[in-house]
């Protein structure tokens, strides 16, 4: 039976980063001087199946590399080796070099080899003091009889007592030496002790064999491999004359105790498939990436009971069909009224399917701070809280790396050298904070430190030399903070390996922005950064603002609305030639008309006769002239891209309750289409048949 | 066919040995550690009992030592799934009562030739 090993590679790999997860925290655990036996046992056991598991499964280089990572562990465990600082440091390293090598085998990818080699290297020195290489040991018995004229055994197989106690079964063992070759087999009686001092399960009787087979001695040892503590064991070769001669001697052993007995009806020989088939590694198409997802049980039963309610309802209305009459009407609605709550539950708990704990991304933190302490030489101790709120995959899959350059940015640039901190009367270990909650339909995240809070006048300074702002231009301190976010920017004064690696705070920005998000920073100096990141939920479903011009009806992402006003003439300045401006308390924002960017019909083309939404995308805010606001609702997103094509200015389309459909509107885009204000932009919007 | 109970902290290698079992046309029970297979084993009887000797909970020994104190399991061949052939761990299953061993890494063809010697 040929079985396809590769079926079970992805569940191994799964299994094994979670190992590797445990084995990194557990490690992190004992470098604070928690060392206790069942923290060692429970990295070496994740150590223990990684390696098993990829010897299994044909990842020859996952074992191997884990084989030595292993063997160190053992001995730790034996208290052969008590564990240092350095050890630790190493086996955090040994974790890193397996992540990367299944990563390799996840991705097709190749692996830095150098790197393994080196880390190897250092397993082995420190292995190589006081270790004996476990391959040596069985070395002799492998010595092979090659005796030629060599052709059956004798085997002299004397089992203790209580060998049928583990199991074995002597019928097993005679069975398997026939596969081997013909086998006269002889009882004896000998020992078998008085009735009344029997014990049943004592096993009382001894064989003798003759194996007519050129086989190996090894292979008649294998048979009895499992046995071989159990019982006296003599295999002993004869050749072609002396076989006879066994028989012969057999005989007078025989009538010397005089009770034996043969046994066996007449063996055949069957010959034996021995090639050892071994685990051939199958080239690899089609990687699948974590395409998979892991759902608590208990969401997967409270979908089930939804459909099992849904399906309830649904009966009881189409009974209620069958013979409609206007008494029933109100049943009827409450009827409907059920359908909807059904919809509404069924629709949230598909939708908690795809949610996973924050702590998924929270986890890599541990570790990373411990790195970089060492690097820096600082001393931080990390908080964590609410990383049980549960996330989109998606959106989980997406915030890591911007969550790793924040706390990157806080580690490196916030918190102070230890000496620095004991001057300024801080304690000297500083604290790093990650929280997560929930707040109105959003996740937040925010990321604090208590280190020296931004310096207003630096980034003023700076923004000044890159030209991102004018020297004579006075900036409120919120202002200030946000050209952290400017592309371009960066205040470290040396590019430092950990932060400033030319990925500045604008690539964060952007890509929570991608997310449907938004992030903002709060400082104090000399007590600390705050960096909020706010998420929507999923991004499979969107609180939006349903507005209205002319017959059209949009969305607008709630999460992008910053206020909506009745527009008063005073404020309109319209610039010759240009787009029209609108005084929002103390600055000025561009209106963009969103029927001229779309190119539709409205009911009012003057401005006083509708409202204005203010937004915001990527950092520039603006007011979209509307006819209406309609109500505020969840909507599912469709993608346009993947039915329609990519229309800027536009993110998706939903379907509405009444069967149209809306548009949902790309605030950011919409305001670079209208800043760079050329027709043809506003063409490529009306060519693409925006209007739906 | 013959039933057998697996245990094996690992998924991925539970799923391997069962699947392969199962191919046999053997009924298959798998469990996640030693506690969870000794639960199982109060309430069936097995034909063969496949352990990993690593396992959070009760490892592989334990469990073959307290499976052999049940009546049902006194004679029941129990084959440990291991990797640490040349060590103690071999002589430690042993001595708590099991029947032999397979030594890991092991493909689906080797599982099946020693379960088919084993059960006959």
């Amino acid at each position: 039976m040929a079985i396809d090993m590769e079926q079970f590679k992805v569940t191994y790999i799964e299994e094994s980063l979670e190992g590797l997860d445990i084995m990194e925290s557990s490690l992190l655990g004992l470098d604070s001087g928690t060392a206790d036996n069942e923290t060692i046992n429970t990295i070496f056991r994740a150590a223990h199946s990684i390696k098993g598991g990829g010897a299994t499964f044909g990842l020859s280089s996952v074992s191997e590399f884990t084989h030595s990572v292993e063997t160190l562990l053992d001995q730790i465990r034996n208290e052969e080796r008590t564990i240092t600082s350095e050890i630790v440091a190493l086996l955090l390293t040994s974790v890193d070099v397996i992540r990367d090598l299944l990563a390799a085998e996840q991705h097709n990818e190749n692996i830095d080899e150098e790197r393994i080699e080196a880390v190897k290297k250092q397993f082995d020195a420190l292995l190589e003091s006081d270790t004996t290489s476990p391959g040596q040991t069985s070395s002799q018995e492998i010595k092979a009889e090659s005796n030629q004229e060599q052709n059956a055994w004798l085997i002299d197989f004397r089992p203790h007592p209580d060998m049928l106690a583990t199991g074995n079964d002597v019928v097993r063992m005679f069975r398997e030496l026939t596969e081997l070759g013909k086998c006269d087999i002889n009882v004896d009686t000998n020992n078998i002790p008085a009735l009344e001092d029997l014990n049943i399960e004592d096993c009382s009787l001894s064989w003798i064999v003759t194996l007519y087979s050129t086989c190996t001695k090894q292979q008649v040892e294998e048979v009895f491999v499992w046995v071989e503590d159990d019982c006296d064991l003599i295999i002993s070769p004869l050749t072609q004359n002396e076989s006879e001669s066994s028989i012969e001697n057999f005989e007078a052993i025989k009538s010397e105790k005089g009770k034996t007995k043969e046994i066996g009806p007449e063996l055949v020989t069957k010959p034996i498939d021995r090639r050892n088939s071994g685990d051939r590694r199958t080239p690899t198409k089609n990687k699948t990436e974590s395409s998979s997802i892991r759902v608590d049980i208990d969401k997967i039963d409270a979908l089930i009971n939804m459909v099992g309610e849904l399906v309830i309802t649904q009966s009881m209305l189409s009974q209620m069909g069958e013979d409609l009459n206007i008494d029933r009407l109100e049943k009827l609605k409450d009827g409907l009224g059920q359908l909807e709550r059904n919809t509404r539950e069924l629709q949230e708990s598909v939708m908690r399917i795809r949610m996973i704990p924050i702590s998924f991304a929270f986890n890599r933190f541990p570790r990373m701070i411990h790195d970089m302490c060492s690097n820096f030489g600082k001393k931080v101790e990390l908080k964590v809280s609410g990383e049980s709120t549960e996330l989109d995959k998606t959106v989980m899959e997406k915030i890591g790396d911007p969550l790793v350059h924040l706390v990157r940015n806080s580690m490196d640039h916030g918190i102070e050298l230890p000496e620095t901190r004991a001057k300024l009367g801080k304690p000297e270990t500083g604290t790093l904070s990650l929280n997560a909650f929930h707040q109105g339909g959003n996740i937040v995240i925010e990321i604090s430190d208590d280190g020296a809070g931004l310096n207003k006048e630096k980034i003023r300074k700076k923004a000044i030399e890159n030209g991102l702002i004018d020297e004579s231009e006075e900036l409120p301190d919120s202002k200030i903070y946000e050209l952290l976010f400017q592309p371009g920017f960066s205040t470290a004064e040396k590019v430092t390996d950990v932060s400033g690696r030319g990925v500045g705070m604008d690539v964060v920005k952007k890509n929570i922005q991608a997310l449907g998000g938004v992030v903002e920073v709060s400082t104090v100096a000399g007590q600390g950064t705050t960096f909020s990141i706010r998420l929507p939920l999923t991004l499979a479903i969107l609180d939006g603002q349903l507005i209205r011009v002319g017959e059209q009806t949009y969305i607008v992402p709630l999460i992008s609305i910053i206020e909506s006003l009745q527009i008063e003439k005073n404020s309109i300045n319209s610039v010759a030639g240009k787009a029209d401006l609108y005084k929002l308390r103390d600055e000025y924002i561009p209106v963009i008309r969103l029927y001229e960017a779309f190119d539709i019909q409205p009911d009012s083309r003057s401005l006083e006769n509708g409202l204005l939404v203010v937004v915001e995308g990527d950092g520039h805010k603006a007011g979209l002239f509307v006819d209406d606001l309609l109500a505020q609702q969840q909507v599912v997103i469709k993608s346009l891209e993947t039915n329609y094509k990519k229309v800027e200015g536009l993110s998706g389309a939903t379907i509405l309750g009444d069967g149209r459909v809306a548009l949902i509107v790309d605030v950011a885009g919409v305001i670079r289409v209208s800043q760079h204000g050329s027709n043809q932009n506003i063409n490529s919007i009306h060519d693409n048949g925006v209007a739906a | 066919m013959a039933s057998i109970l697996t245990v094996d902290d690992s998924a991925s290698m539970r799923q391997m040995v069962s699947f392969t079992l199962k191919g046999a046309g053997h009924d298959v029970t798998e469990a996640s550690d030693g506690k969870e297979a000794l639960s199982f084993a109060k309430g069936k009887k097995f034909d063969l009992v496949l352990s990993d000797v690593n396992m959070p909970n009760m490892d592989g020994i334990e469990l073959t030592k307290s499976l052999r104190t049940l009546p049902d399991f006194k004679y029941t061949p129990i084959l440990m799934l291991t990797t640490e052939a040349g060590l103690n761990k071999k002589q430690d299953g042993k001595a708590a009562g099991a029947t032999g061993w397979i030594v890991k890494p092991f493909n689906p063809e080797q599982l099946l030739t020693t379960i088919k010697k084993v059960l006959g």
